[in-house]
């Protein structure tokens, strides 16, 4: 038995680490966040070129054929960063594919791998829920009829993968861009790295990826951890950020960092912190390995590392003072993505309600 | 990562569960002397009658037990590997059979003088007390040296060849039993503070010594004050040079802190928490189904997951030879707290029961679930009281610079 992290996992998070330390620095995450789709292609290439795009698609497909736990070591790199773009739908519609069938994998996982192709995945329908059960999109004769408010990078995305209540219950199909009958609207998010848009399908032709509810949950489940694991690397960049501003800041004749006080409360954080670490490692890896332990790791480690960020990036915040509020200092980016990976598939006492019953309290 | 039973540790299970079958049957179980299972799982009462020891001789043997020490004294020496320790927990729990004792001297006293004490007192000490033939207590903190324990003030004089020694300590659990103590002194009192101190081990039936027990918030008596006048302790008896006790000593806090810091204390608290929410009626419905306990239950199990993991990725990291950095140094601090937490939350779901004293059998689980709420203190404090924890985990840890304290 080993909880640990491989070597190559290692490499693959120092790589990314030192990319996005060099091509991601907040001046550059604020240009490509006040551009108008905020996606940046170059750094999607950039990130493609590492493999990120490619980590879960098969070795014949072109990808590295990899684990969730690879891919959330990503999400927490990207986390850590703030980087903007559409990872997160595109990684859900990645995980769609492969739960699904042969010809829709075979059509556009090649070209994620390469970051040619952008995906996007509409789940949720704006009731505070994200379940499959629940959906009221159509998709009947081919086409599909309904609204998904709360769509990641629609306006980038080369397909959207859409999961909706065909004739024989929940499934998944694809729209291509530029398809019929889809009216989408940008709207203004809190978090302005990762943008969201209104879209409508009204008569619009698509194909199948996948059927049955089982595909849409895994999909959720995927993306829960990777919100875990952006959350994890969001609040671990705060308490550094804080840490740092605590060695240099000083007060009373005195770094701040000194003070009890201070050194305290960021003693707090890390204690709070570093073993929820663990949760997600776990989490993911029971994606690919435990699966009776996958939805219910997956919804605890979603509500508990979210409600981390938050509590992370407030004492952050609070910590710098004055400047810790102003647009011009950075923490308000890692404070927005925590609003996003707080609410984005579901608030944590929706989830922990979910584990309640999973657990069969 | 790779958490599966491969073919090795399936095979190595059917070991243990036959080695079991063979040396400890039910009728052993039924045999248990210590009367409440509770006080068993609580800490320092694991059975240590001549059964009990027969079947520790022989797991150390197959390498099933003490598995850090070396055979030549008493342990079973194996490579750390988390998997079958995990294991061996499981199936010895599931046939009662005695496991390893957790107590201070095994546990902090035996690292210690395998890091720092001669061959002969390791030999003299360490079988015995992996048995418990050797009680030990832990003589550190002082009335006026808790947080900040290196101003000790018990003298240590060299007269001839033996150490005399005078002060008083406090806080000494289980000092009562004990046959031995672990202490820290002061042998040169010019020196700073840190470097005038050296660890001696004392024998509890040498004359000068005092026992007077302390009765703590939950009106049991486990801690003592220990009285040392004109105690002499002869020479040999100091492990590591002297003047070093310091140093020597981190070793056997560090091993405190791992074992407070386990993960077990909040999980049984937890499995205990949801049994009583699932029995306990509150304003005529099972508190389990009402929806607010749900969702504290959940909150807590992911911080009681968050602390079992963390439990892993440390073993997984001190089988790589890694430093584990934070994730070592916050454990203490994590799982106190959370244990502190959860019997909150059991208390509330206790609802007019929580008026209730442990052992008032009225009481859900004979107020088990009070004594762990009052317990949480020893935890806390024990081993360096949460603030000494969060310098600690501030200064090491996080690198920020240490206040004016000197």
């Amino acid at each position: 038995m080993d909880f640990g992290l491989s070597e190559e996992q290692t490499l693959l998070q120092t790589t990314l680490r030192r990319y996005l330390e060099a091509e991601c620095r907040p001046t550059r995450v604020r240009e490509v966040m006040e551009s108008e789709t905020a996606h940046d292609s170059g750094l999607w290439r950039g990130l493609a070129g590492l493999g990120v795009t490619g980590l879960m698609v098969p070795t014949e497909l072109g990808g590295s054929g990899l684990e969730l736990l690879d891919l959330a070591l990503a999400a927490d790199e990207l986390g850590r960063s703030s980087t903007p773009g559409p990872f997160l739908g595109n990684a859900m519609a990645t995980i769609a594919l492969l739960e699904g069938e042969a010809s829709a994998r075979e059509r556009w996982l090649p070209a994620v791998a390469t970051g040619e192709a952008v995906l996007s995945f509409a789940l949720g329908e704006g009731i505070g829920e994200w379940d499959a059960e629940r959906l009221e999109t159509r998709f009947q004769g081919g086409k599909l009829d309904g609204t998904k408010p709360l769509v990641p990078f629609a306006e980038v995305a080369d397909a959207i993968l859409v999961a909706a209540r065909g004739p024989e219950g929940p499934g998944i199909w694809a729209v291509d861009r530029g398809a019929p009958g889809v009216t989408s609207t940008p709207l203004t998010g809190n978090d302005l790295t990762r943008r969201v848009s209104h879209v409508r399908f009204e008569g619009t032709p698509a194909s199948p990826v996948a059927s049955g509810r089982a595909a849409i949950d895994r999909v959720r489940d995927a993306g829960l951890v990777l919100l875990a694991a952006d959350a994890s690397g969001g609040a671990h960049r705060c308490l550094e950020m804080t840490v740092q501003y605590a060695l240099t800041r000083e007060q009373f004749g005195q770094v701040i960092g000194a003070f009890q006080g201070v050194k305290h409360q960021l003693a707090n954080i890390a204690t709070d912190l570093e073993p929820a670490v663990s949760l997600w490692w776990y989490a993911a890896h029971a994606y690919d390995h435990i699966r009776e332990k996958s939805e219910r790791h997956a919804a605890l480690a979603k509500a508990h590392l979210t409600d981390l960020y938050d509590t992370t990036v407030r004492y952050a915040i609070e910590l710098h003072g004055g400047i810790g509020f102003t647009w011009e200092y950075d923490l308000h980016l890692w404070f927005r993505r925590a609003l996003f990976d707080r609410a984005f598939l579901g608030e944590a006492s929706y989830h922990r309600q979910r584990a309640a019953d999973l657990a069969g309290w | 990562m790779n958490l599966k039973y491969s073919e090795e540790y399936q095979h190595f299970r059917d070991e243990v569960r036959a080695f079991l079958q063979e040396n400890w049957t039910a009728a052993d179980a039924a045999s248990n002397p210590v009367a409440s299972e509770m006080a068993q799982s609580l800490g320092s009462i694991a059975r240590t009658d001549e059964r009990a020891t027969e079947f520790r001789k022989k797991a150390a043997a197959r390498g099933y037990m003490y598995r850090h020490v070396p055979r030549r004294y008493g342990g079973g020496e194996q490579p750390p590997d988390p998997l079958k320790a995990t294991i061996l927990q499981e199936e010895f729990r599931r046939v009662k059979a005695p496991p390893e004792l957790a107590s201070q001297g095994p546990s902090m006293l035996v690292p210690t003088l395998l890091a720092h004490g001669t061959d002969e007192q390791k030999k003299q000490f360490v079988e015995p007390t992996l048995l418990g033939h050797i009680r030990w207590c832990q003589g550190y903190s002082e009335p006026g040296a808790g947080s900040d324990l290196a101003s000790l003030r018990t003298s240590a004089v060299l007269e001839g060849d033996e150490w005399v020694v005078n002060g008083q300590k406090i806080w000494t659990s289980n000092a009562r039993e004990a046959d031995w103590m672990f202490a820290l002194v002061r042998t040169e009192p010019e020196a700073p503070k840190h470097e005038g101190i050296s660890y001696l081990l004392i024998d509890m039936k040498t004359p000068g010594i005092d026992v007077r027990p302390l009765r703590q918030m939950d009106g049991d008596a486990h801690f003592n004050e220990v009285f040392l006048d004109n105690v002499r302790v002869p020479r040999g008896q100091m492990v590591g040079p002297r003047g070093e006790g310091w140093r020597v000593s981190r070793s056997t806090l560090k091993a405190e802190r791992a074992l407070i810091g386990n993960a077990s204390m909040a999980r049984r608290a937890f499995d205990g928490t949801v049994l009583l929410a699932q029995q306990t009626k509150v304003r005529g419905k099972r508190a389990i189904e009402d929806s607010k306990t749900r969702e504290q239950l959940a909150e807590l199990e992911a911080r009681v997951l968050a602390a079992e993991y963390n439990g892993f990725r440390l073993l997984t990291a001190s089988a790589r030879g890694e430093d584990p950095g934070l994730a070592g140094l916050v454990t203490k601090l994590h799982t106190s707290t959370l244990a502190y937490d959860v019997s909150r939350l059991a208390m509330d779901i206790s609802s007019d029961h929580a008026l209730l004293a442990p052992g008032e059998k009225h009481a859900p689980f004979s107020g088990f679930l009070v004594q762990s709420y009052m317990m949480y203190f020893a935890l806390a404090i024990g081993g360096g009281a949460p603030n000494i924890q969060r310098n600690v985990i501030g200064e090491r840890g996080l690198g920020l610079p240490r206040d004016t304290r000197r």
